[in-house]
């Protein structure tokens, strides 16, 4: 084959193709030393090192969201996304680890956990209380998981542009949307149904080598085409200057009048039409520290936790983790910043019409790199996109399995092969019904999606800290506080029109706040008058007993 | 050093509020990235920086468990159960 005679869509095309293949490939490797037991599939046998641990929870909490959302959400409001993002998770992630993961790993190896809701159950002596915890997990990762499908297959459509004419002539010749979701939902089905979490954890450590390199070559690609970073901040600086500050003045309302104007007289001349100044609200970017301690409820990030072969193999992962978010969001939230003004050949990158923020990363990559390395490019976005969806199929199918057909059918009665079974027919059934959502939202912000499923996630963490060091808090309390927790967050959800518009903001407070302050309360609220855990129950959790308190 | 590492981290997370860049663009460091970005990214690298010291300096003592066979478990694995 004569790699010069392809077009730039077929060269990503191929590239992808080769990407999957290497990660198939994978996927059989890993099939080669896997137990089918319940320990080995779910939990890697409790053997991960360090360096294993950081590459696999990086890969699973940098999403499709620090990628596309990143990247879109600076091209809407400019730096602060990364303040009010990257540098909260930065602290804020490290500190989950440092104060949850350490504590749950403790507790996993101590008393065989596998999923959150075996510890919630023996914490809290409630068997229900896994039944009103497991539709509300999957109700919170299954917008977590559309974030991947619906980022994958509009990457691929959007960098295979003019690669088969005459197959896909709907869409100009791309890899159209559904076919980009659909394949993406296949390759990660089969290497987490062929390897388990060990074999997610290799392609997950090859994946996000992948993305950490891709993503400052990207940057720096992107600023080259552009005449250098310093003339593509300028360009910014010129043609929309509030998307490198925060507060929007009253001469920055009239230089954007002044551009308006200018462009309305004559496009052509003025190349770039400006965007609406985005002033950002103190109380919000404050507020935004709530949303990293999602992470500490990740279902999928407390069964990576699980794999580490001894607690000291965490150290590598809290020290790496604000710095590689660093490495992944900076060059993301410039590139975003960039697309706002960015002119090459004399013509804007993003027509002035432009309103789809999933996909400026996609097309500034398509628009200013070379084909094969647009190409490369896109493999890093899937990367970072596959390396978090696998581990959220896998972490639903050991909750079913464990959770659900284990527990109330009986452990007893099932053999490890069959559970495991029984968590692949439910991943495949929860990718399928993810695929088919995707199909219908496709046009949801990624953005959006997130904060809505970590404020979610963020709301249930009272809980959790408080299961691991209040020992006063009770049965009726948690239930209190999960009940709480869902019912504001329905209620500023559907104020929302279901994620269509922007988070509702009250006193000045997003919906995190507000729902994390309820779930709060109800917490301590309820706890204190009803009665406390048995002493058995505060033994094992916290080595002494009621009366010591 | 114990006490100095918590009260470095809960200065950072204060110091992560920086209001007083709120209007600034300049200077623009190395010539691109303005100033409330770049703060932010130091705010990323101090934080490396100080949970290398909170692992050195203040790890928990309690959470190194041993290889011993499961005690209980609600619903324990098979395979760690036949230890």
């Amino acid at each position: 084959m004569n790699l010069s005679s392809l077009n730039p869509g077929q060269t990503a095309v191929l590239v992808i193709a080769l990407y999957m293949v290497a990660l198939i490939a994978l996927g059989l490797l890993s099939q080669l030393v896997l137990r089918l037991t319940v320990a080995d599939y779910f939990v890697a046998s409790r053997g991960l090192g360090s360096f294993m641990l950081l590459m696999s929870l990086i890969g699973t909490t940098m999403t499709a969201f620090a990628l596309i959302g990143s990247s879109g959400e600076s091209w809407e409001s400019g730096i602060v996304t990364y303040g009010k993002m990257a540098s909260w998770s930065g602290i804020i992630h490290a500190a989950m680890y440092f104060l949850i993961g350490l504590k749950l790993w403790a507790f996993g190896k101590k008393y065989g956990y596998v999923t959150q809701i075996q510890f919630f159950r023996d914490r809290f002596e409630s068997d229900k209380l896994g039944l009103l915890l497991f539709p509300i997990l999957i109700a919170l990762l299954v917008p977590y998981i559309l974030m991947g499908v619906i980022s994958s297959g509009n990457s691929i459509e959007a960098v295979t542009g003019g690669a088969f004419p005459e197959l896909f002539q709907a869409t100009k010749g791309a890899v159209p949307y559904w076919l980009g979701a659909l394949v993406t939902c296949v390759i990660v089905l089969y290497y987490i149904s062929a390897g388990g979490v060990r074999g997610t954890a290799w392609v997950n450590a090859l994946q996000t080598m992948i993305f950490l390199v891709l993503g400052v070559a990207m940057c720096w690609i992107i600023a080259e085409k552009l005449g250098g970073p310093v003339k593509a901040t300028q360009m910014v600086v010129e043609h929309n200057p509030t998307r490198l500050k925060r507060a929007v003045t009253p001469d920055d309302a009239s230089h954007y009048e002044e551009k308006l104007a200018q462009w309305n007289a004559d496009p052509k001349k003025a190349v770039i039409k400006p965007r609406a100044p985005h002033a950002s609200s103190k109380i919000e970017f404050t507020t935004y520290l709530f949303i990293p301690l999602s992470v500490a409820m990740f279902p999928h990030l407390f069964q990576y936790w699980l794999t580490a072969r001894s607690a000291k193999k965490f150290k590598m992962s809290i020290i790496g983790q604000p710095l590689l978010i660093m490495v992944i969001w900076a060059p993301c939230v410039m590139i975003g910043i960039w697309a706002t003004s960015a002119i090459y050949n004399g013509q804007p990158v993003i027509p002035p019409e432009f309103a789809e923020p999933n996909k400026i990363l996609p097309v500034m990559v398509r628009k200013l790199a070379s084909p094969v390395m647009g190409a490369f490019l896109a493999a890093g976005i899937f990367a970072a996109v596959m390396s978090s969806m696998d581990a959220m199929f896998l972490a639903l199918g050991s909750m079913f399995a464990n959770d659900i057909a284990g527990h109330y059918i009986g452990h007893d009665r099932f053999s490890d092969r069959q559970l495991v079974w029984i968590g692949r027919v439910f991943i495949v059934l929860v990718v399928a019904v993810s695929y088919v959502l995707a199909l219908q939202w496709r046009q949801s912000r990624v953005f959006s999606l997130g904060i809505w499923c970590f404020t979610g996630f963020a709301s249930l963490f009272p809980v959790l800290f408080a299961a691991i060091y209040w020992r006063r808090a009770t049965k009726i309390g948690a239930y209190a506080s999960i009940l709480a927790a869902a019912g504001t967050w329905f209620y500023f959800f559907r104020e929302a029109g279901y994620g269509a518009s922007g988070e509702p903001v009250h006193w000045g407070l997003t919906p995190v706040t507000l729902v994390f302050g309820a779930s709060t309360l109800a917490l301590i609220l309820v706890s204190l008058i009803t009665r406390p855990p048995s002493p058995s129950t505060v033994a094992k959790f916290f080595g002494v007993s009621n009366d010591a308190r | 050093m114990k006490r100095f590492v918590i009260l470095a981290l809960v200065l950072l997370a204060i110091l992560h509020q920086d209001f007083w860049w709120w209007d600034s663009i300049d200077p623009l460091v190395f010539g691109f990235v303005p100033i409330g970005l770049a703060y932010h990214i130091g705010v990323s690298i101090a934080a490396g920086v100080l949970w290398a010291l909170a692992v050195q300096y203040c790890w928990p003592r309690d959470v190194d468990v041993p290889d011993v066979p499961v005690t209980t478990s609600s619903s324990p694995l098979h395979s760690e159960r036949q230890h």
